[in-house]
């Protein structure tokens, strides 16, 4: 005799509870998270780099760097001088919201403002998996092409900052700003677009100041 | 690319139910998948038949309900279906608008004997 079974069972039901979970970690300790995702190679970490040097004097900075397998990106950002933990998540293709929660027992959150982290360059799944952070930061590199959004527009579409990097390349590709602007206004009208090259520092001031008033807005 | 992954975590809440239920074996799987969420049917159905190969869920047909993405206009309230990858309000070429539909990621329910 067959029978059925109702179930309505989340499948990430796991993951959103380990992300409440920190959001009021993180909102408790008064600490402002923000996820920062794209592909492998768009710049996450050099981002990092140059917006802790122009921002650690004012604000307390943490970050955690997700990677499949190494530390190399951790070194980068430890040797400049602020609290860093590092997560191999061992060949998985995104960080989850348990893999952050054991990161964040090891960080020094009472002495930390404004916590990044580093999620494994990917463009598709880190966009699925929520952390508990406060704002989803998206980086797009020029070298990557303007049809990104249109290819992979989840990502584009959770995203409250989107960080055009490599600018400094952008007249030795074809990528059309224009169509870049365009599409990404179709998928998500409302994100705040920054056009920036870590390598020459162009457009940081921007994204600073706009890091600076987000720490400062938020209750 | 993580459907392996999900799919386990699907196989072990049925397993669960198999065994409150008592069922001998799983007939039907029903999942909804938004099409706002990055898991593929295709690659779900793959994974679901290399990992059913023994066990309760054996020969137990998979379905998928896909659902379309829908927004709300929160200014003129205007309820659309996205097509393509253009979230503006079609009636008022609004730019508040929020996903009330395609996020799903559930099992539905089983069937076994
Ligand atoms: N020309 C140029 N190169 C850049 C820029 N930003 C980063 N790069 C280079 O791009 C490469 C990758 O940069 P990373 O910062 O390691 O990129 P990532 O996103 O952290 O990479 P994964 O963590 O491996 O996903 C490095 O060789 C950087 O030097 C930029 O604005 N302009
Ligand atoms: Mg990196
Ligand atoms: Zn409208």
């Amino acid at each position: 005799m067959s029978k059925k079974v109702e179930m309505k069972t989340r499948i990430l039901k796991t993951n959103e509870d380990w992300a409440g979970r920190n959001r009021e970690v993180l909102a408790g300790k008064g600490v402002k998270a923000l996820n920062l995702m794209s592909s492998p190679g768009s710049g996450k970490t050099t981002i990092l780099e140059r917006t802790v040097e122009s921002l650690r004097d004012e604000i307390r900075l943490g970050v955690i760097e997700g990677d499949l397998q190494t530390e190399l990106d951790a070194e980068r950002i430890r040797r400049l001088g602020i609290p860093v933990y590092q997560i191999e998540t061992g060949g998985g293709c995104h960080l989850d919201a348990e893999m952050v929660a054991r990161a964040m027992e090891q960080l020094p959150l009472e002495e930390i403002d404004l916590l990044f982290i580093e999620n494994v360059g990917n463009l598709v799944c880190p966009a699925e998996f929520d952390l508990g952070e406060d704002l989803k930061v998206m980086v797009a590199s020029v070298t990557e092409g303007h049809d990104k959004p249109a290819k992979y527009p989840l990502m584009f579409r959770e995203a409250s900052v989107i960080l055009v990097n490599k600018m400094d390349l952008v007249s030795a590709t074809d990528f059309d700003m224009e169509a870049f602007a365009r599409d990404v206004a179709k998928i998500n009208p409302k994100a705040e677009v920054f056009w920036v090259s870590a390598k020459t520092g162009a457009g940081f001031e921007e994204w600073c100041e706009w890091l600076k008033g987000y720490v400062k807005g938020k209750p | 690319m993580h459907e392996l992954a999900l799919m386990q975590g699907i196989l072990e809440q049925v397993e669960q139910k198999v065994v409150e239920h008592a069922l001998k074996k799983v007939t039907r799987v029903k999942l909804v998948v938004g099409k706002m969420t990055a898991a593929l049917p295709d690659a779900l159905r793959f994974c679901f038949s290399v990992l059913t190969e023994d066990g309760p869920c054996a020969g137990a047909e998979l379905e998928i309900e896909e659902r379309e993405i829908v927004a709300a206009c929160s200014d003129c309230k205007e309820e659309f279906t996205v097509r393509g990858i253009d979230f503006r309000c079609p009636r008022c070429n609004g730019r508040n608008t929020r996903v009330v539909q395609g996020n799903e990621l559930y099992i539905d329910f089983i069937e076994g004997e």
